[in-house]
């Protein structure tokens, strides 16, 4: 369940109150997020759209604890991260976030294995451990195959795709994808959102994510549109 | 270590950049290893100086003679117990090039006074028993194939004419680093053959005191008793005398450690430059090894760790080289007979690769640290 009114009970995974975001650009003040609420249940699968500018990617820094917000409080999954030290917030990422990118940011002179394997690195597992989570999480998106294969010599769907293993590696409490279909044809968008949706229906995963695509947020439960720094609910059909 | 394949595919991300800087490494520790075996080389009469022997010399210059009547004077004066004396004969064998010392003995106290050296008695006693015996060192008959009973002809150039030496015995150093180039003969042969205006007369004496703390008083008491002679003396400790025949070569010192210097300073320029540009290079992804849960302290040290692991390679590959040039032995001819790159230069020159790494790669490491993920990840 999803709700943007601030009368959630406190116990949906993401709970925002007030959250406040602005820039200073010169001498002119940018308030890109206002007093905005949000509360996201475990298993969601929430799409955030919105005109460019509108703070869409800057909510979702601020969710996965890479940006830090001017005012307000985020909590996930019962960790409040908008006062945590710097140490302990990289610390809180690896553990709980799932980032998902539109230029899929994989590491070129590793292999998919590979940068599969990073968020791997920073956990106790052996290495036996590790590769059998990296090849579980290649063959949740169907590359396990490709595992020795560097991201030039895949297709930028599959890129997208070893991204997606990439941040699900480590069963992060959600994952935060901007604009993953942003730089993908119609089929590779429909496949990646096709996977995420599989993430989410066979594997209970919640999914926060930003996109300008409508076609990519009606495979969303629920979407959201983000205007002048203020989150409305409605599907995407309906949101103007 | 679990993260090597990180480092490692960093650093053949640009195979050519690498392989330049590795060289630039190499380079400049082969010139460090070099100038650590010539600084060595000038300065191994240092390093085997006895504590307890003086060397007195002509105070105008050590080229000129002194008395050998000085040798019962000597042997007088309090806390000194023994004394020898030497002549530098100069000659060519062969040809110039063939570079190598050859001294004029006084055969009754020279062995003595150099215990470091040593000779077979059987061989030692047929030399004095040869008016033209001479006593080579190992590396010497190494150089030039010679055998004992071997005559060999040198061409005098301080004393002219031909000199012709039956090699009568072969020494050995008994320290790694004692010189093992020099030829020895009798100077009785010296004096006997040379004109009357050297007769009498000797390059230079050493005097071996019983105590090495009585070295300045003694020295002291030598100079003063040959004052207002015509052939006043200068009188110094061994290491003394052997680092003012290093200086008549010049300012090594300041020449190889400015050569050094330069070296660098370049490669920490050439190493800084490199490492910006990598750095530079991949922010994007070093922020999203930070959006993943990397820590700042683990991007820093992995730029570091890139950056020494060049500075270690490189540094070695030099390093390794040099040693393998060095095992062709001295290229100069005589010259500088201990071309030897010796284990304290190899680990001062790693040590300065790995400072050189450490210097050009603090910065660009301290920016990867700094980096914001935010701000990376909105460059495209």
């Amino acid at each position: 369940m999803v709700r943007v009114d601030g009368r959630g009970d406190g116990n949906s995974l993401v709970h925002v109150r007030g959250l406040d975001k602005k820039y200073q650009r010169g001498s002119e003040e940018i308030h890109v997020l206002q007093g905005l609420n949000l509360d996201v249940d475990a298993g969601d699968f929430v799409a955030f759209m919105g005109p460019s500018g509108s703070g869409k990617t800057t909510l979702l820094n601020l969710l996965g604890g890479i940006d830090l917000p001017s005012a307000g409080s985020i909590t996930v999954a019962g960790d409040e991260i908008t006062h945590m030290s710097a140490s302990r917030l990289t610390a809180w990422r690896a553990r709980h976030v799932g980032f998902i990118f539109q230029m899929y940011n994989l590491i070129p002179v590793l292999t998919a294995f590979q940068n599969v394997e990073l968020p791997l690195l920073l956990t106790k597992l052996s290495k036996a451990e590790r590769r059998k989570h990296v090849e579980t999480a290649l063959e949740i998106v169907a590359l396990a195959d490709r595992m020795n294969h560097y991201p030039r010599q895949l297709s930028g769907g599959q890129e997208q795709r070893v991204g997606i293993a990439r941040a699900i590696v480590a069963d992060p409490s959600f994952l935060l994808c901007d604009e993953p279909t942003g730089d993908l044809d119609r089929r590779s968008a429909d496949e990646v959102m096709n996977l995420l949706g599989r993430l989410v229906r066979e594997h209970h995963k919640t999914v926060l994510l930003v996109t300008h695509d409508p076609v990519a947020a009606e495979r969303a439960q629920t979407v959201l549109h983000l205007n002048k720094g203020v989150l409305v609910e409605g599907r995407a059909a309906e949101v103007g | 270590m679990k993260y090597r394949h990180l480092v490692f595919a960093n650093l053949f991300r640009k195979k050519i950049r690498t392989a330049l800087t590795l060289g630039s490494f190499a380079v400049a520790l082969f010139l460090f290893g070099l100038l650590a075996v010539v600084r060595g080389a000038f300065n191994k009469g240092l390093e085997v100086a006895g504590a307890n022997r003086l060397v007195v010399v002509n105070k105008v210059s050590l080229i000129q003679p002194l008395p050998v009547s000085y040798l019962n004077k000597l042997q007088r004066i309090p806390g000194v117990t023994l004394v020898t004396h030497t002549n530098w004969f100069g000659g060519v064998y062969q040809d110039e090039r063939n570079f190598f010392p050859q001294f004029a003995i006084e055969d009754g106290t020279y062995r003595q006074m150099f215990p470091e050296f040593i000779v077979p008695d059987d061989q030692w006693n047929t030399f004095i028993d040869d008016r033209e015996g001479a006593i080579v060192g190992e590396d010497l008959v190494k150089r030039f194939h010679w055998r004992v009973g071997d005559r060999v002809p040198i061409k005098g150039t301080i004393f002219p004419g031909t000199w012709e030496f039956n090699i009568r015995g072969i020494y050995k150093g008994s320290r790694p680093q004692d010189d093992t180039t020099q030829f020895w003969f009798r100077y009785k042969y010296l004096e006997e053959r040379e004109n009357p205006y050297w007769k009498g007369l000797i390059g230079w004496y050493t005097v071996r005191i019983d105590n090495p703390d009585n070295a300045t008083r003694v020295a002291g008491a030598i100079d003063d008793t040959f004052a207002n002679s015509p052939w006043e003396t200068k009188t110094e400790t061994e290491k003394a005398f052997a680092a003012g025949f290093v200086k008549q070569a010049g300012n090594i010192e300041f020449l190889l450690l400015s050569i050094g210097s330069v070296v660098f300073f370049t490669l920490l320029l050439v190493t800084g430059n490199t490492m910006a540009i990598a750095v530079r290079e991949r922010m994007r992804e070093l922020a999203v090894l930070k959006a993943v849960g990397f820590s700042d302290a683990f991007v820093l040290s992995l730029v570091l760790v890139e950056s020494l692991f060049l500075a270690a390679i490189g540094g070695g590959l030099g390093l390794a080289l040099c040693k393998l040039f060095t095992l062709r032995g001295d290229p100069t001819g005589g010259l500088l007979p201990y071309f030897y790159l010796a284990l304290p230069a190899v680990i001062l020159g790693l040590l300065a690769a790995l400072a050189v790494g450490l210097v050009a790669g603090i910065l660009p490491a301290w920016s990867a640290r700094r980096l914001r993920v935010v701000d990376a990840l909105r460059r495209v």
